[in-house]
C-alpha cells in the first residue's frame, strides 16, 4: 500500500503543467476563443525561463519575463482572432508552428543545460501528521499549491461573480452581450491575454520543476493534450484539476514503468497518455451523446456587430 | 402637440448595406406616451431604422434626437442609457442562462454574486414582472422557456434597464393568438405607467388593434404619418404594399385531380426518444392537386415534412411514390425523383446564407450535364441561367454574388421556390413557405404553389396559417397529435370545423382514423 501515496504524488507534480495549460485554455475558451497554440506558447514559456533563469538566477524575473513573452503571444492570437477576425483555427496552429520553431532556435545555447533551481517547498507540520494524505502533500513546492488555489479561484470567478456570467454571456451569445452592454472585445482580449500567459507559466513548470534542462520540443504534446483536456474537464476548472492529475499520472507511470523494467517497449509507454486521451474522449462523447454540450456555443466564431443575423 | 413632446425625432435618416439602400432619407418623429407602430413589408426597412435608435447599426448620414437633445447612438449601451430598450424579433437571450441572470446581465454593480444576492435579485425581478402582470419561471435556463415566455423576459429586461422607450420589432410573428391578446394588454398596462412605445409590424389587424400613431414605410422610405383615427385597413394596406393589390381576392379554379402520385400507408415515424410523432396515418396526395396539412405545431408536421423528404427514416407502414416503393431513400434519390422542399427554416436547411445566388440556385442540380462537365461548374452558363430564374422569379438581389444572408425574407423564399421549380417537381413539399413573409411575397408563393398544381404536379403544403391552407388546398388533412384527425375537401371548410380538429375534439386516444372521411 505504500505505493499508492507515491502514485498520487507523482500524479499531481506530473499534472501540475497539464493543469496550468487547461486553465488557460478554459479561458480562452469560456470567451468564445480556440486557442491551438497552447503547445507553441508553452514552448515559448519553457524555453524563455531557462535563458532568463539561466542568466539571471531569479525567480521573479524568470517568471515575469515569461508572463510577458507568453502575454505577448496571446495578444497576437487574440488580435488575429478579435480584430481582424481570422480563424481561430488556423491562427492557433500558426503560434504553435512559430512557437515550436523559434522555442528551437532560442533554446540552442541553453539546451541540454541543467537549470540549477531549487523551488520554494511548502512544509506543513499538521497537514504531515495526517496518514496517507499527509505523505501525499507533504512537502508540495508552491507552484503546485498555487495551481491547486488557481483552480478554486477561477471556479468563484466564473460561477459567483458578475465577471464570470459576462464571460458566460460573451462566449455563448456575444451579439446579446454586446445588446446588454457588455464588451465582447475586451472580454475576449482580457482571456485570451491571461488564458496565454497560464499557459506559458505551464511551459515555466514544466522546465523549472518537473524536467529542469532544456531539450528542443519538450512538451511534447502536453498543449495539445491540455486542449483535449478542457473537452474532459467540461469547461469546469475543478473538473480541470482531477482530469490534469489523472492525464499526469499516466504520464508518470509511464515514466515509472521503464525504470522498473518492465518488458515492454518504451515507445510503447510513452504512448500511454495520448492513447488515453482518444479513448476517454471517446468515452466522454458516448457518456453525453442526449445530455446538451456545454461547450461554449458561440466557440470558433468571430463576433460582428453589423453581421445580420 | 408641440414640438419638444417628440421623445425620438430621426431626420434624414440614410443607412446602405452594400448597394442595397435599406433607409433613404427617412424622418420619423415620436410622441412621449403613445404607442406608435411602424408599418411596413419585410424589407421595408423597419428594423434598420429601429436597430439604428438601440445602437447596433449607425446611420450613414441623419440626425437622432432624444428627448429633444442630438444624441449619437453608438453603441446598445448608449441606446439604454439614453431609456431606449428593445425587445428583438429574435430574442436577444443567452440560452444558457437562466432569466434572471438574462436580465441582470450586463449590471456592473455588485461584482460577488453569492446566493443570498442572488436571492434578493429575483426577488426583486419577481416584483418588477408582477407589477406588470408578466410571468416567467426565473430559476431555469432559456432555452426550456415557451416563445412567449421568453419574450416576456425580454419585456422586463428592458423594464429593469429603467427604459422608457420600448422598442417592439415584430413581437407578434412568433406567438400563438392567446399569446399576442397578452403582449397587448401588456403593451396598455405599460402606456398607463407613462411608457412609450414603438411597435414593428406588417400585420395590419393588430396595428389597428394596438397602435394609437402610425407610420407607414416602403422600399426604405417613409411613405406617411397618421394617426389611427385617420387610417382604414384598406388605406393602409394599399399604402404599404404600394399598389392596390391587398383587397384583389385570390382566385384558384377547381380543376379535377390526377392520378395518385403520393401514397402514404399506415406510416409511422419515430422519434430518437421512442415516441410515435406520426402514428400511423394515410392519405394520398395525386396530380393536378393540393393537399394542406393543418394543426398545433408540434403535432407531428415536422416528422412528415422529414421524412417524406429522406431527413428521417419511416419506422413502419410505407410509401409509395409515383408507383414505387421507397424504402429508406436518401435525401439525394428523392431529389432526383422529383421530389421538391421548401422547408420550414428557409436560412437553416433552404439555403447557405454565406453563399451567393448561383451557388445556391445550383444545390440540386450541381451534379447535372447542363451544369457542370467533368466536375467543373459552367461558369458562362450557370450565369446566364441563375439571371434567368431570378428575373422570373423576381428575386431582387444587388448582384448575384453577395451572400444571400443578405436578402429579405421574401427574396430568400422567392430564390428558395426558383430552385426547388426548377427541377420540374413532381411532388412539392412546401413547409411553412409564407411564415414571416409580408402580404407581396406570401401573395407570390401562394401563385408559385397553384401554377406548379395547375401545371400537373402535386403539393402538400404543411401551414400553421389556416388561411392560407383553406385557401389554397383541395383536401386539407387536420394533424392531431400524429394522427389524422378528419379529412377535408375544400369548399367544406370552415375555420370552426378545421379548430375543432385541430384542438383534438373528436379524437379517442387509439382510435384509428380511417384515411378519406369527410367531416
Amino acid at each position: 500500500m505504500e505505493i499508492i501515496p507515491l502514485i498520487i504524488a507523482a500524479a499531481i507534480s506530473g499534472g501540475t503543467s497539464l493543469l496550468f495549460a487547461v486553465l488557460g485554455g478554459i479561458l480562452n475558451e469560456k470567451a468564445g476563443v480556440i486557442n491551438l497554440g497552447t503547445e507553441g506558447i508553452m514552448l515559448i514559456g519553457a524555453v524563455m525561463s531557462a535563458i532568463v533563469f539561466i542568466q539571471t538566477n531569479n525567480l521573479f524575473i524568470t517568471l515575469a519575463v515569461v508572463l510577458i513573452a507568453t502575454g505577448f503571444l496571446g495578444l497576437l492570437h487574440a488580435f488575429l482572432c478579435i480584430t481582424l477576425r481570422a480563424n481561430q483555427t488556423v491562427s492557433g496552429l500558426a503560434i504553435t508552428l512559430f512557437g515550436t520553431g523559434l522555442s528551437a532556435y532560442l533554446g540552442k545555447s541553453v539546451a541540454g543545460v541543467p537549470i540549477p533551481v531549487s523551488i520554494p517547498k511548502v512544509e506543513l507540520d499538521w497537514l504531515d501528521a495526517i496518514p496517507i494524505i499527509g505523505q501525499i502533500f507533504s512537502g508540495l513546492d508552491i507552484f503546485i499549491w498555487l495551481s491547486i488555489a488557481l483552480s478554486i479561484i477561477l471556479y468563484v470567478y466564473m460561477y459567483k461573480t458578475a465577471w464570470g456570467l459576462h464571460l458566460k454571456a460573451v462566449g455563448d451569445n456575444p451579439s446579446t452581450s454586446d445588446a446588454m452592454g457588455i464588451s465582447v472585445a475586451a472580454y475576449r482580449y482580457f482571456h485570451v491575454i491571461a488564458g496565454s500567459m497560464l499557459m506559458g507559466v505551464a511551459g515555466f513548470y514544466l522546465i523549472m520543476v518537473y524536467s529542469p534542462n532544456w531539450i528542443e520540443g519538450m512538451t511534447s504534446g502536453r498543449g495539445w493534450i491540455a486542449i483535449a483536456l478542457i473537452i474532459f474537464a467540461r469547461w469546469n476548472p475543478i473538473y480541470a484539476l482531477f482530469g490534469a492529475y489523472f492525464f499526469g499520472g499516466l504520464d508518470s507511470l509511464g515514466f515509472r514503468m521503464q525504470i522498473y523494467e518492465f518488458n515492454i517497449p518504451s515507445y510503447f509507454l510513452k504512448m500511454i497518455p495520448y492513447a488515453a486521451t482518444i479513448f476517454i474522449l471517446m468515452f466522454i462523447g458516448w457518456k453525453n451523446r442526449n445530455k446538451p454540450s456545454v461547450e461554449p456555443k458561440s466557440l470558433g466564431n468571430p463576433y460582428f456587430r453589423e453581421q445580420r443575423l | 402637440m408641440s414640438q419638444s413632446a417628440n421623445v425620438i425625432e430621426m431626420k434624414d435618416i440614410v443607412k446602405t448595406f452594400g448597394e442595397v439602400v435599406a433607409s433613404n432619407h427617412v424622418n420619423f418623429e415620436v410622441k412621449k406616451g403613445e404607442i406608435h407602430a411602424l408599418l411596413g413589408e419585410n424589407g421595408a426597412g423597419k428594423s434598420t431604422i429601429m436597430s439604428m435608435l438601440s445602437g447596433i447599426y449607425r446611420a450613414d448620414s441623419g440626425d437622432i434626437y432624444i428627448n429633444g437633445k442630438l444624441s449619437r447612438i453608438r453603441s446598445p449601451k448608449e441606446s439604454m442609457e439614453l431609456g431606449i430598450g428593445m425587445v428583438h424579433q429574435n430574442f436577444r437571450l443567452v440560452d444558457t442562462l437562466t432569466a434572471v441572470e438574462n436580465i441582470i446581465l450586463g449590471e456592473k454593480s455588485n461584482k460577488w454574486r453569492g446566493s443570498s444576492w442572488m436571492k434578493k435579485k429575483i426577488e426583486e425581478i419577481e416584483e418588477l414582472a408582477d407589477k406588470y402582470g408578466l410571468t416567467f419561471p426565473t430559476k431555469v435556463p432559456i432555452w426550456q422557456l415557451s416563445v412567449g415566455e421568453q419574450q416576456r423576459v425580454e419585456i422586463v429586461k428592458t423594464l429593469y434597464r429603467g427604459a422608457e422607450i420600448i422598442i417592439f420589432d415584430e413581437p407578434t410573428s412568433v406567438l400563438t393568438p392567446g399569446e399576442v391578446e397578452q403582449l397587448f394588454l401588456t403593451m396598455q398596462e405599460l402606456k398607463r405607467n407613462g411608457k412609450t412605445m414603438i411597435i414593428t409590424t406588417h400585420k395590419l389587424k393588430e396595428v389597428m388593434t394596438i397602435a394609437d400613431q402610425i407610420s407607414v414605410m416602403r422600399k426604405g422610405t417613409m411613405i406617411a404619418q397618421m394617426s389611427k383615427e385617420e387610417a382604414t385597413i384598406q388605406s393602409l394596406a394599399n399604402l404599404m404594399v404600394g399598389q392596390n393589390m391587398a383587397d384583389e381576392g385570390f382566385s384558384i379554379k377547381v380543376i379535377e385531380k390526377g392520378k395518385p402520385i403520393l401514397d402514404v400507408q399506415n406510416l409511422v415515424v419515430r422519434t430518437k426518444l421512442r415516441i410515435n410523432a406520426i402514428d400511423r396515418i394515410n392519405f394520398s396526395v395525386h396530380e393536378y392537386e393540393i393537399v394542406g396539412v393543418a394543426g398545433v405545431a408540434g403535432n407531428g408536421q415536422k416528422e412528415l415534412a422529414e421524412v417524406l423528404t429522406g431527413l428521417m427514416q419511416l419506422y413502419s407502414g410505407q410509401i409509395v411514390f409515383n408507383n414505387e416503393k421507397l424504402t429508406a431513400p436518401s435525401v439525394q434519390q428523392l431529389i432526383d425523383k422529383g421530389i421538391a422542399h421548401i422547408p420550414e427554416n428557409r436560412m437553416k436547411s433552404g439555403l447557405a446564407g454565406s453563399l451567393g445566388i448561383i451557388d445556391n440556385l445550383m444545390m440540386k442540380t450541381y451534379r447535372s450535364n447542363a451544369r457542370a462537365k467533368f466536375g467543373l461548374m459552367k461558369k458562362k452558363e450557370n450565369m446566364e441561367w441563375a439571371a434567368n430564374l431570378i428575373k422570373k422569379f423576381d428575386v431582387r438581389t444587388p448582384d448575384m454574388v453577395s451572400p444571400v444572408a443578405q436578402l429579405s425574407g421574401g427574396n430568400q423564399q422567392k430564390l428558395l421556390f426558383a430552385r426547388e421549380i426548377d427541377i420540374n417537381p413532381k411532388l412539392m413539399i412546401a413547409v411553412h413557405p409564407t411564415q414571416g413573409l409580408d402580404v407581396g411575397a406570401a401573395k407570390a408563393v401562394h401563385e408559385m404553389l397553384v401554377q406548379l398544381r395547375d401545371s400537373g404536379s402535386g403539393v402538400l403544403l404543411i401551414s400553421e396559417d389556416l388561411e392560407e391552407v383553406m385557401q389554397l388546398s383541395d383536401k386539407i388533412l387536420v394533424l392531431y397529435n400524429g394522427k389524422i384527425n378528419g379529412v377535408i375537401d375544400r369548399g367544406q371548410a370552415n375555420r370552426e370545423v378545421i379548430g375543432q380538429l385541430m384542438a383534438g375534439l373528436n379524437y379517442k386516444e387509439g382510435a384509428f382514423y380511417e384515411p378519406e372521411i369527410v367531416v
